[in-house]
């Protein structure tokens, strides 16, 4: 009798009913870009602006004559802002090829093939740019919270602000969500992860160049919802219980920001299926 | 040894034929009554555009392994997109395992194995997580689907190269890694969409034999679309012939051979006569005739016609002479799924 039999054998185990395959490819997603070195190091770097931050809030908090460094609700509202630039290179990083590369690869037949919703394959690639992004805006920006109290030693600052919890919360989701589901929508609409880079690339700088010249014509900003990203920046300055920087009503730089995520899901419907019907 | 997997008695290794052993366990339709179908559409229209890739069809896959055969564009891959719930059918209904297609696509999925014609594999994965991964999708927890993975590796002939990046490997191997994906959760029902494409001829006899051993050793209902009939012929027991979007003939490949006669080859010169003029006076006297080149047919004499193989090619002779036409090779064969093929497209 063989040792090991090599053979194809029943697998009369239970298997997990479904609903919970978009937890699989989350898992293998997130892994996957764990394993990565040059990622590692982004990810490490995107964290720098929050030592920076801790360490001002404790000189402020230790040290009398560093008071004009003390931590106000913009203060956070700051950080969220410094962190944009790490955002734009992560979703690239991460993002760009979620979905490009498996239809590079005639991933999705195999995907679609066993007991999954499209939904779920969507839910699975969005969760692993969403974990990242959530990693690198809202994980650090509570915890900034968190050192506040710990280095003052009193809650006073918190409950005089109770109101930031939620307003971290909000807008890291608000921008989480919206790079998630724009560049899934993007990587789904081509085979080539670096076109979907560039084309992420682009459609931020454009639009954002577009803005700016026409405010250095008018020289209003009236029109500051040409730009996802300064739109962004209008709304989350409102959770955040700051004046709006821009002319543009906040209710409009929201709808522009709900309407590229309804168009995002929109495209990842259409595009994500186990077969390309060309007619 | 994991109390999760049972194994199969008639075990062998990679292209060994089965030895002989206890009954393999019939697992396709699970569940429903013995002699219900594992596949049934009934009236299934699908239209791309403009193009109709499959008109009206009503065809029943009975367990085992059963053939989809047709030519390139017959509507065979399209059939099984449609069956896995890739393409919607305009018209008509499908079954799957007994579970209706529009209403329970993910108990079917669930159940079933596809291996599909493109190349199709997760970026950046090796062979090993690539199996294990869809295993898990498929709803294996991650330690029995690592386990699973190892095992169908070396069951497809991959043991060796199972740490290797995908994007390595060669034709062959991908072919290999397509079924591996497909059986790892050990399905009920297998679609197998041409897995001999593009392999070398010793490839190709190994995917055949564990195909073969797949559908009559362990188990495991099959439905092998191919464009070639030898395939089709040495690893099914069933087929369904399908031409430009239609079934064109469907059934126990045994059956759809007969009835019972003689096919005979002939190269043949013209003497005097004319070669319509011969195939004529063949077709009168009640044989099939299908000429394979200019000069070469296989012609089909029914029982009753001779009597005994000699009678058969003396009535050939005299008929070749009658019409002036030189009989330079004379070969007895036996009726092929090739001469069920031709008939069913209407091959002249």
């Amino acid at each position: 009798m063989p040792i090991h039999d090599q053979s194809y054998r029943h697998f009369e185990g239970a298997k997990a009913p479904p609903g919970r395959a978009w937890l699989v490819i989350a898992k293998a997603g997130v892994m996957h870009m764990i394993r990565k070195r040059l990622f590692l190091g982004l990810l490490i770097v995107s964290w720098v602006p929050f030592l920076f931050r801790a360490g001002q809030i404790y000189f402020s908090t230790n040290f009398p004559q560093m008071a004009m460094l003390a931590a106000t609700a913009e203060t956070f509202r700051e950080y969220l802002e410094q962190q944009n630039p790490f955002v734009f290179f992560m979703t690239i990083y991460i993002g760009a090829g979620l979905i490009a590369n498996d239809r590079r690869a005639n991933a999705l037949q195999i995907y679609l093939s066993k007991p999954l919703l499209r939904s779920e394959y969507i839910a699975g690639k969005a969760s692993v740019l969403f974990f990242f992004l959530m990693l690198i805006t809202w994980v650090p920006g509570i915890f900034l919270l968190l050192v506040q109290v710990m280095f003052a030693g009193n809650f006073q600052f918190l409950t005089k602000n109770l109101f930031l919890f939620p307003a971290i919360t909000v807008a890291a989701l608000l921008q989480v969500i919206l790079a998630t589901f724009t560049m899934l929508a993007l990587s789904s609409l081509s085979k080539s992860s670096r076109y979907v880079s560039i084309l992420y690339a682009g459609i931020i700088f454009f639009t954002t160049a577009i803005y700016g010249v026409l405010y250095a014509i008018t020289g209003s900003s009236s029109m500051s919802w040409l730009s996802p990203t300064e739109s962004l920046a209008q709304v989350v300055d409102v959770i955040f219980r700051l004046t709006p920087r821009y002319m543009t009503p906040w209710q409009v730089s929201l709808i522009v920001i709900v309407g590229l995520i309804a168009v995002s899901i929109s495209i990842l419907e259409r595009r994500v299926r186990g077969v390309e019907v060309v007619t | 040894m994991d109390s999760n997997l049972q194994p199969v008695p008639a075990g062998p290794a990679v292209v060994t034929p089965s030895p002989p052993g206890p009954p393999p366990v019939d697992r396709g339709a699970a569940g429903s009554p013995a002699g219900t179908p594992v596949v049934q559409l009934d009236g299934v229209t699908v239209i791309y555009g403009k193009n109709q890739a499959l008109k009206n069809v009503s065809a029943r896959f009975e367990r085992g392994a059963v053939g989809l055969l047709g030519p390139n564009g017959a509507g065979k891959s399209t059939m099984l997109k449609a069956l896995l719930g890739f393409v919607k059918p305009n018209v008509g209904r499908m079954h799957v395992l007994g579970l209706d297609v529009a209403h329970r696509p993910m108990e079917i999925r669930a159940r079933l194995g596809y291996m599909p014609e493109t190349d199709g594999h997760i970026p950046g994965m090796n062979a090993v997580s690539f199996v294990a991964y869809c295993g898990q999708l498929a709803g294996l927890p991650a330690v029995d689907a690592m386990q699973r993975a190892h095992e169908v590796l070396y069951y497809v002939g991959l043991g060796e190269a199972r740490y290797r990046n995908l994007e390595t490997y060669s034709t062959g191997m991908k072919q290999r890694i397509k079924l591996a994906q497909a059986i790892v959760h050990d399905p009920d029902l297998l679609f197998l969409d041409e897995p001999t494409n593009g392999m070398d001829p010793k490839g190709r006899d190994e995917m055949l034999e564990l195909i073969r051993d797949l559908g009559h050793n362990k188990g495991v209902s099959l439905i092998l679309s191919s464009h070639l009939l030898p395939d089709v012929e040495y690893t099914c027991d069933h087929v369904v012939v399908m031409d430009k979007g239609q079934v064109a003939a469907q059934g126990p490949i045994a059956e759809l051979k007969g009835p019972a006669g003689r096919v005979f080859e002939l190269r043949v010169k013209v003497a005097t006569g004319s070669l319509p003029g011969f195939i004529d006076v063949l077709q009168k006297a009640g044989m099939e005739c299908h000429s394979t080149d200019e000069d070469v047919m296989r012609v089909f004499v029914p029982t009753g016609v001779g009597g005994s193989e000699r009678t058969d090619q003396q009535i050939l002779f005299s008929l070749a002479a009658k019409e002036g036409v030189q009989v330079r090779h004379l070969r007895p064969s036996v009726p092929t799924l090739e001469d069920v093929f031709a008939k069913a497209v209407g091959e002249e």
